[in-house]
């Protein structure tokens, strides 16, 4: 009974979500505040009715109910609590109710804050956001329905994925989630003022708190999926370009490119055009990356020839948004006021370099993950598109992004001094020099990539810092004159620091994966395994009981010289239920270095199979990306964009604008 | 990435997930091993996605993995191994695509985008030169105030 109003509240927010189009656009279109207030009680009631639907679908998971065919499907008596709720998103049916759920989050939030927007330009926003948003009710009720019942009922359901039984893992989907549909909100944003034909600094002020969140989480989603990948895989890749993770990589680049345009726009009311595509594009990429994952085509194509239903429903979706808001942006775009002119080199110019290499990082990777499929659709040969691939054409895309990061930041709006800003600089010169010394040390002369990888971190990094203690005077002006500066620094300067270091940290991990050293072998009880300096002892290995698995748990004990450092305690768990075996890594961690050690088949003759890697500054990857995400929720803060200031700083900033358009 | 890594596990899971290279199929002399290792490092595994077989714990993987120290104990070249295997399963098991007409699309095209989006970027920007700041005269300053509550 539960789960049936879960359907019906479902259906009854599809004729909410409809309303709340109608009334918000007829709204702004006949600017009848009555109407527009509709719309915005619609988004809140659409946004409960969702929420009511998905805590049906929770509770029926909770109490097991086979009686519905999704729960049947997806889990099973016997599995932790967490596990059971997290099975809700680890299916298909289920993750779509998600994807609507947190769409309409963000419908009710801007509904919610619209009182310091004006009311149009909030009016066809959420005009905009009801529209996607019936769609994927539609594509759920009709093809993708997690409310359907199963008669009779089995006596226990089929169980959740071993390998989606994680914690890092349980979380990774939401994030991941908010990421992607918190685009759609700067695409309806962009959609309205293309109806509008008004874009400025305003406009921007407003959008980019939101782009700036989604841009957060769908860091956050990013890098839990690829730790998760580090540490249950069992040799400690972290990144395949496989196309699902590319399908969230796209839709990042993209989005960091719009954070950083939507600056433009913000401050010198240029570059309109291409922010309003670049916000297009970054949804048009989340609604992609929702296509090829949920569609199947990624198995392969005949695969999603197989059951089109879904694939051609979500392809007519995307053809819509994106179509319908593309030759949207070719009929108004020529209507926007081109904005101030600048110099090349000048911060505008800095972020414009930004935006044109983020972009062609993100074509590479939509070709990449795309060109393999195309291929086979019109009968040419099978191609696989690899690491290999990317190591040359997105990195060496990305590296001139990564130097002119530091010297970005250094340039004046209009025209800025390359000249002086790269004599600032040269404690970051310096910086690079050192580290790259000390690598090349430590690494007995290793890779040399690596060792130029980790002089380019050291370049981002320390020129972040200098950056920013080139605004508080650090080192110039007396301690309470630098301590008055820090305080007065607004937020979102914080931020930007912050992201960038972080970047930095991650480039140091990545660039620092040519130095690890691994061993595979074979070892015997008692034996001692030397590994990039340290011993490994085999202590003991016995049988462990989980909830739902079986489990050979071995003991190690990892020595540097006669010194314990760590005890380790790698398993092999089988789960009865999927007949599947599941690889438990040990990582001890220091932050600087993990070793990392998994454990593989017997012999049958006493002897086991172990991998065990020593990663140096591997851990810096993910510490980057939480510094990255950390700056943008600090930058998210910032007084200036927070929901009311907007609307009174549009009249000050109203005149300057209006001058430098003059 | 779930749904693949899932998919993968999926069509693994029921032979073993194991993992990568065993120390059973490496082979004693050092130099072919770290041959043997490299050209696996080139080769997908087929039934996994974007994972070389060097590490992927499938049962095919680890029959591509023992194919491959086998060529190389026989004598063949690095060239002659991965040609083997590619006799056998096609471009589709090289991780790096060959550079051919099929593919020239998509090897030149990162480049070929970033050069048109520089090229566009550089028409923008030559497109006006920077004007003196200049502050407006009174009659400007009118007119701007005149127009500013207009809007209002």
């Amino acid at each position: 009974m539960i789960i049936e109003l879960g359907h019906f509240a479902l259906i009854l927010a599809l004729a909410v979500a409809m309303l709340q189009a109608g009334l918000s656009l007829a709204g702004a279109a006949r600017r009848d505040l009555n109407l527009m207030t509709a719309g915005r009680l619609a988004a809140l009631a659409q946004f409960a009715l969702i929420a009511l639907a998905f805590a049906t679908l929770v509770h029926a998971y909770f109490i097991s109910d086979f009686s519905v065919a999704n729960v049947a499907e997806n889990s099973s008596t016997a599995k932790p609590l967490l596990y059971k709720l997290t099975s809700v998103w680890g299916n298909h049916e289920g993750s779509m109710v998600l994807w609507v759920l947190i769409l309409a989050l963000y419908g009710a939030a801007v509904a919610w804050f619209g009182d310091a927007m004006p009311p149009r330009l909030c009016a066809r926003v959420l005009g905009v956001m009801a529209l996607i948003s019936l769609g994927f009710l539609l594509f759920i009720l009709l093809t993708s329905n997690p409310f359907l019942r199963l008669s009779p009922a089995p006596e226990n359901g089929m169980g959740l994925n071993p390998i989606l039984q994680d914690p890092g893992l349980a979380f990774h989907p939401p994030f991941l989630y908010l990421g992607y549909v918190g685009n759609a909100v700067a695409f309806a944003f962009a959609v309205a003022a293309l109806i509008d034909g008004r874009v400025d600094a305003a406009w921007a002020r407003w959008v980019r708190p939101w782009t700036l969140a989604s841009w957060c989480c769908l860091t956050l989603g990013i890098a839990m999926g690829s730790w998760w990948a580090y540490y249950t895989l069992g040799w400690g890749g972290w990144w395949f370009w496989d196309p699902v993770e590319n399908a969230s990589l796209m839709p990042w680049l993209a989005g960091t490119a719009l954070v950083h345009s939507a600056i433009v726009v913000e401050r010198r009311d240029t570059l309109k055009s291409w922010t309003i595509l670049l916000a297009i594009l970054t949804f048009s990429l989340s609604l992609v990356g929702t296509f090829l994952v949920r569609s199947g085509v990624l198995t392969s194509v005949h695969a999603f020839a197989l059951d089109p239903r879904r694939g051609v429903f979500i392809l007519v979706l995307l053809f819509i948004a994106i179509g319908g808001s593309l030759a949207l942006y070719a009929w108004r775009a020529p209507a926007l006021e081109p904005g101030g002119v600048f110099a090349p080199i000048s911060r505008e110019g800095a972020l414009l370099l930004n935006n044109l290499i983020l972009a062609s990082c993100c074509a590479t990777v939509f070709i990449g993950t795309l060109y393999p499929l195309f291929l086979d659709a019109i009968g040419g040969p099978k191609l696989s598109v690899g690491y290999p691939f990317f190591d040359r054409t997105f990195v060496p895309l990305m590296i001139p992004l990564l130097i002119a990061i530091g010297i970005g930041p250094l340039l004046a709006w209009k025209r800025g001094d390359f000249l002086g800003a790269l004599q600032r600089l040269w404690a970051a010169f310096a910086a690079v020099i050192v580290a790259m010394l000390i690598a090349f040390y430590l690494s007995h002369g290793g890779p040399v990539l690596s060792v130029l990888g980790i002089g380019l971190a050291a370049w981002m990094g320390i020129a972040a810092l200098v950056e920013f203690a080139d605004r508080l005077h650090l080192f110039r002006a007396p301690w309470a004159e630098v301590l008055r500066r820090a305080l007065a620094q607004p937020r979102a300067s914080y931020g930007m620091t912050l992201a960038h270091f972080g970047l930095a940290v991650t480039v140091a991990g990545i660039a620092a994966s040519g130095f690890q050293q691994q061993r595979i072998a074979l070892v015997h009880l008692g034996e001692a395994l030397p590994v990039a300096g340290y011993t490994l002892r085999f202590d003991g290995i016995g049988k462990h009981e989980g909830m739902n698995y079986t489990a050979d748990r071995a003991e190690f004990t990892l020595l540097s010289g006669q010194r314990v450092v760590a005890q380790l305690a790698p398993e092999r768990r089988f789960f009865p239920l999927q007949q599947q075996t599941v690889s438990k890594t040990a990582i001890h961690t220091n932050f600087l270095a993990d070793f990392y050690l998994a454990l593989g088949d017997p012999d049958g003759k006493g002897g086991w199979a172990v991998r065990a890697y020593w990663k140096p500054l591997v851990p810096f990857i993910w510490i980057g990306g939480v510094i990255m995400a950390f700056g943008g929720a600090v930058s998210l803060s910032d007084r200036r964009w927070r929901v009311g200031v907007a609307a009174r700083r549009v009249a000050k900033t109203a005149l300057p604008a209006s001058r430098s358009r003059a | 990435m779930i749904r693949a890594l899932a998919a993968a596990a999926i069509l693994v899971g029921l032979v073993h997930v194991a993992f990568a290279v065993e120390p059973s199929e490496m082979l004693s002399n050092p130099t072919l091993e770290a041959r043997a290792e490299a050209i696996g490092r080139q080769l997908r595994c087929l039934v996994c996605q974007n994972e070389s077989i060097e590490d992927s714990g499938a049962d095919l993987a680890h029959d591509l993995r023992v194919l491959i120290r086998e060529r190389l104990k026989a004598g063949d070249t690095d060239a002659q191994a991965v040609k083997y295997v590619v006799d056998r399963y096609g471009d589709f098991v090289l991780l790096k695509p060959p550079v051919e007409p099929a593919t020239y699309v998509l090897w030149f095209s990162p480049f070929a985008i970033l050069a048109i989006g520089a090229a566009g970027a550089w028409l923008y920007l030559r497109r006006r030169p920077v004007p003196p700041d200049e502050p407006l005269d009174l009659n400007q300053r009118r007119k701007l105030e005149r127009l500013l509550l207009d809007d209002q």
